[in-house]
């Protein structure tokens, strides 16, 4: 079995900044904030009162009525970032591709809006629910969506595991075209988490920033929900030049790990495992990487955490590291995070340019690395890894390198 | 504190870890009672359904012992009966 390189030869991106991938990584490079004040939901509904929503997103713009009301709105997200990626690389999907392409999508909580919207019909008013429920809250609706569009017919199938669930689709996409299995791969992933049970529910997690979300600061006070899809196209680096398309870098490297130890607390030495994996997966040594793009969601455990994983495994070399967690600009997506972060990563790696952590106050002594504080910086770095860290323990680090 | 208050406390937390409720006494701490992090907040929804009160996070992020949480109790209650 022959191994090729990967390339990343489209991007889609349906964000709070738009839905665009230059909407995004025009907002993230700027180090500007989406965190805004919610509008999905009621007032009062939760005790938070921000959210990074993709507040603009206008289903009517991408489907016709019918069509919108077969989909939630996770499933939208990632059929319009699917369709940007698949334009943005310039691929025919044509028939003899259709049977040798893979679509694997991520998501967390699939089809909330729907669900809770035919449950509270269900308890409090008529008790019905439709029979749409079952295929709209499917995790699966977004990678079944993208195969019909597409015509795709290959493997396709979604991964949920939590928020760390677009880095395990993409680095299974990733793998079945390094290794011959597919041609192509749409991969990434889709959440729209904003449906007024869910945030209870993340309510009395109490992990919900009450302002915004300032990762490895001094004052953080906890993360901030976001919504959107990713999606990247995947081909074999050789067969992208040969047509001659752009590439946005390479998928280098995949590593995953479980911490095997509690449903909620983080673990560093699990975190580290998966990025001992993904390094030693592509290949190369600590000393290669110049960038990390953070799980950093804000939270108390998860900064300081990540922060010893990350000592753990490059030792003296981490002070030279450049880090940043770009969920201070899009909010944590849950299971789109990792595909975000792709882009994000991605975008980085090419333009020299790597986003800030923004909302940044002063320095945590427990979150002592360079975080790259509320201002973009230059630098020209080839590899760079995406750290997705999900409740359960489940870990999942890709490593992107620059084209 | 009443010794009514310290009793329906105990006897939430005690319910929510599924552990006897004569193991909570007011002095222990929620490490000698293995409560986590995620047993925590688990109790402080519990305490919030059987006092009908909103513990705010961040004074429940200071809580370590069965004292501390019983006398933010007291506290919300003052203020819900003012």
């Amino acid at each position: 079995m022959s191994i090729r390189r990967v390339a990343v030869t489209g991007i889609g991106v349906v964000s709070p900044f738009g839905d665009t991938f230059g909407e995004f990584w025009t907002g993230v490079a700027g180090g500007v904030s989406a965190i805004r004040p919610t509008t999905l939901v009621k007032e009062g509904t939760v005790r938070f009162p921000n959210a990074a929503e993709a507040a603009g997103f206008n289903a009517l713009r991408h489907f016709d009525e019918k069509e919108a009301s077969f989909l939630d709105r996770f499933a939208q997200f990632a059929a319009v970032a699917a369709r940007e990626a698949v334009a943005n690389s310039g691929l025919k999907i044509e028939e003899q591709l259709r049977e040798r392409c893979a679509v694997v999508t991520g998501s967390s909580a699939g089809g909330q809006i729907t669900k809770d919207e035919n449950f509270h019909s269900l308890y409090a008013l008529n008790g019905r629910v439709s029979p749409l429920t079952i295929p709209l809250v499917m995790d699966n609706a977004g990678a079944s969506r993208i195969s019909q569009e597409f015509g795709i017919r290959g493997p396709v199938y979604t991964v949920s595991t939590a928020c760390s669930s677009s880095n395990h689709s993409i680095g299974q996409a990733f793998w079945m075209v390094r290794n011959g299995i597919v041609d192509a791969a749409i991969a990434g992933g889709s959440e729209a988490p904003f449906a007024p049970g869910f945030l209870k529910a993340w309510e009395a997690m109490r992990v919900v920033s009450p302002d915004t979300c300032r990762p490895f600061s001094l004052g953080r006070r906890g993360l901030i929900l976001g919504e959107g899809a990713a999606m990247l196209v995947l081909e074999p680096l050789e067969s992208a030049r040969a047509r001659g398309a752009q590439v946005w870098g390479e998928v280098a490297g995949f590593g995953m790990s479980s911490d095997a130890h509690h449903l909620t607390q983080p673990l560093a030495e699990g975190a580290a495992l998966a990025m001992r994996n993904a390094l030693g997966d592509a290949g190369i040594a600590a000393e290669a990487v110049g960038y990390i793009n953070a799980h950093g969601t804000g939270t108390q455990a998860n900064d300081a955490t990540e922060t010893q994983a990350i000592r753990a495994v490059f030792g003296t070399h981490s002070d030279r590291l450049l880090i940043s967690s770009t969920k201070s600009m899009h909010g944590h997506a849950l299971g789109a995070a990792g595909a975000l972060e792709a882009a994000a990563t991605l975008a980085a790696l090419r333009g020299g340019l790597i986003p800030p952590t923004a909302n940044f106050l002063e320095p945590d002594p427990h979150c002592d690395l360079d975080v790259v504080p509320n201002h973009s910086r230059l630098a020209e770095i080839e590899y760079a890894l995406s750290n997705s860290f999900a409740f359960g323990g489940l870990n999942a680090v890709l490593v992107f390198r620059r084209a | 504190m009443s010794e009514d208050l310290i009793a329906r406390v105990a006897a939430v937390i005690a319910k929510t870890q599924k552990i006897p409720p004569d193991s909570v006494t007011i002095d222990k701490t929620f490490a000698e009672l293995k409560i986590d992090s995620l047993d925590g907040i688990n109790i402080l929804f519990a305490l919030e359904s059987e006092f009908d009160v909103d513990i705010p996070d961040e004074a429940a992020r200071e809580i370590k012992t069965v004292r501390e949480m019983v006398e933010g109790i007291e506290k919300l209650l003052a203020v819900k009966n003012r």
